[in-house]
């Protein structure tokens, strides 16, 4: 094919082209900018409270002198979202086989799914409140506890589970449950030995995700285990966590506790950060195989 | 080993007490056979109806597959071949919006019975699909055990019973070295051997083929025609082909369907060379299809 057989393109569509191009680029930038500030202004401020001390203290709550570090808010939060863990994947990951497996497009699991996506709209502080009512003021095993901030917080990851895991058991392909199916095996067991296998590194992917989102939440948590300043392995205890040491500190104005916020703020997007590289590791393994 | 009566018995997932799911209400005699009757068993339909959703798929079918012989199933795309055999081993109806009704007689044994257990009647009548399907989990060995263990049979005689079903299918001088490699390591060919070692380990009595070979090459294709002429000698055999030739080679008598109905069912040789009906003669001589 000769040069000539392809007419130039016109002036004008190459002036557009490069209009368009820069347009969407200047986007991209835009949307950028916010992201770099806050993850630049979180090391300048966060990285100069880091110190052994911080991660190895808690706050005491003294008026003067070092106020403490983040260890009893760091454990904490890890305590309540293990627990809130434990909850909410085993009830998502059920609802999301009931959904993909037995449900399917009946009416009943329509309806479900529609609950979920209005929970996934919830705001975080409503699941506050309401485990506030109904747990704390009703005086349910003591008033504010760390469990019942896990419970606040298993409601708001259940939906993400879910709508993570149905979209992953969905990827199993119907030829594998059929194979199964027309070996002679009943339901249930092609669920627990071919479906769930199938997907297992998906559903940990979803789950990590879940857990990252619920992770910094402060709302859920303010209402249910109120915080506190030692460390405690007990969830019927009242627990410090990072988002609300974090909102605790920043009313403070003692310099030092104000900065001890932008460290424990720090603290808590790296440990978000490596639950999410976690589970991108989990998503690229289920990818090759 | 299990006297072969016991065995039998447990498979059919027949219970003396009448249990509700298990139970198949066939007697003893009709399903018991002696160690040396390898025979398999025929297949009567008659007049068999199918739908998906309003749409009317099979109208009103009467069709034998004899004992120990290999019936090939030819028409053109959409004339209902699969869905006749899926009716035989109750998959049609895992599609939603799917039915069927009918009488499909594995000889004394009515598919469609009242009280029959879905599972027994599949793991009677095992199935092979048209694009090799084994578990993406499980190893080569797991991939063969798969059928036995996903129906709960007892797991004593396990080790033989997948060595005996990789040499029934040619793959065991293959795949010996790497039993516990992954079943989705071997080339296309060798996985749809391996699938229908999964098929035979059950031990079924009939084997249902949809198109076994539309995704392999020449060569994988002829070896599994070779295995179809073994396998005759103990399992009755249905197998859907688009390959004209591929039923001229491997089926003892060969059934021509069109737009849903059965128009001829005879001798493979007559329906090639001398068909009573004017427009299986238009299909095998290439005229439309």
């Amino acid at each position: 094919m000769t040069a000539s057989a392809v007419p130039p393109v016109s002036a004008r569509r190459r002036r557009t082209d490069k209009l368009m191009r820069g347009l969407l680029t200047a986007a991209a930038v835009i949307a950028l900018v916010p992201l770099v500030l806050v993850v630049y202004y979180l090391l300048y401020r966060g990285l100069g409270s880091w110190s052994g001390q911080f991660f190895t203290s808690d706050p005491n709550g003294n008026f003067l002198g070092y106020p403490g570090g983040i260890r009893s808010a760091l454990v904490g939060t890890l305590e309540i979202v293990a627990l809130a863990t434990l909850i909410a994947v085993p009830i998502g990951v059920g609802v999301a086989l009931y959904l993909t497996e037995y449900g399917k497009q009946s009416p009943f699991a329509n309806l479900v799914r529609y609950f979920v996506d209005v929970m996934t709209g919830v705001p975080s502080i409503v699941f506050g409140l309401f485990i506030y009512i109904v747990l704390v003021l009703a005086h349910v095993g003591g008033g504010f506890t760390a469990w019942k901030g896990s419970i606040a917080l298993s409601l708001l990851m259940l939906p993400v589970v879910v709508r993570a895991s149905e979209v992953v058991l969905l990827l199993v392909p119907a030829s594998l449950r059929e194979a199964a199916l027309a070996l002679g095996a009943p339901r249930w067991r092609v669920v627990t030995r071919v479906v769930l296998p199938t997907a297992r590194s998906g559903l940990l992917t979803g789950s990590l995700l879940a857990v990252a989102r619920g992770m910094g939440e402060t709302a859920p948590l303010l209402f249910t285990t109120a915080g506190a300043f030692g460390l405690t392995f007990s969830l019927g205890a009242q627990m410090n966590a990072l988002p609300i040491q974090i909102y605790q500190d920043i009313q403070s104005p003692r310099a030092q506790v104000i900065d001890r916020a932008w460290g424990a703020a720090l603290a808590l997007v790296v440990l978000v950060l490596i639950f999410n590289v976690i589970a991108r590791a989990f998503s690229r393994r289920s990818r090759m195989t | 080993m299990i006297p072969p009566e016991t065995k039998r018995e447990e498979r059919v997932g027949m219970s003396t007490a009448g249990g509700r799911s298990e139970q198949t209400g066939i007697s003893p005699d009709v399903t018991a056979r002696s160690a040396h009757d390898v025979a398999g068993r025929g297949v009567r339909v008659q007049d068999l109806n199918a739908y998906y959703g309003s749409f009317h798929s099979i109208k009103g079918i009467d069709i034998d597959f004899p004992p120990n012989r290999v019936t090939a199933l030819i028409g053109p795309s959409g004339s209902g071949k699969s869905t006749v055999i899926r009716c035989i081993n109750r998959m049609h109806e895992e599609i939603p919006g799917a039915r069927a009704e009918g009488s499909v007689m594995l000889d004394e044994l009515d598919v469609y019975g009242r009280g029959v257990d879905i599972t027994s009647v599949r793991r009677l009548i095992g199935m092979v699909f048209q694009k090799p399907n084994p578990f993406p989990t499980m190893s080569v060995f797991d991939n063969v055990a798969a059928g036995l263990r996903l129906t709960g049979a007892r797991r004593d005689d396990l080790r033989e019973r997948v060595h005996s079903a990789l040499r029934a299918v040619g793959l065991w001088d293959e795949v010996k070295d790497r039993l516990n490699g992954p079943g989705v390591g071997l080339s296309g060919g060798q996985q749809q051997r391996l699938c229908i070692a999964r098929t035979v380990a059950v031990e079924p009595e009939v084997i249902l083929m949809d198109e076994p070979c539309s995704a392999l090459d020449p060569v994988a294709t002829l070896k599994i025609e070779e295995l179809i002429d073994e396998l005759k000698e103990r399992y009755t055999i249905a197998i859907v082909t688009h390959n004209m030739q591929q039923a001229a080679r491997v089926a003892d008598t060969t059934a021509f369907m069109l737009d849903g109905e059965l128009i001829e069912h005879a001798p493979t040789n007559d329906v090639f060379t001398n068909p009573r009906d004017e427009r299986t003669e238009r299909y095998v001589t290439g005229k439309f299809g």
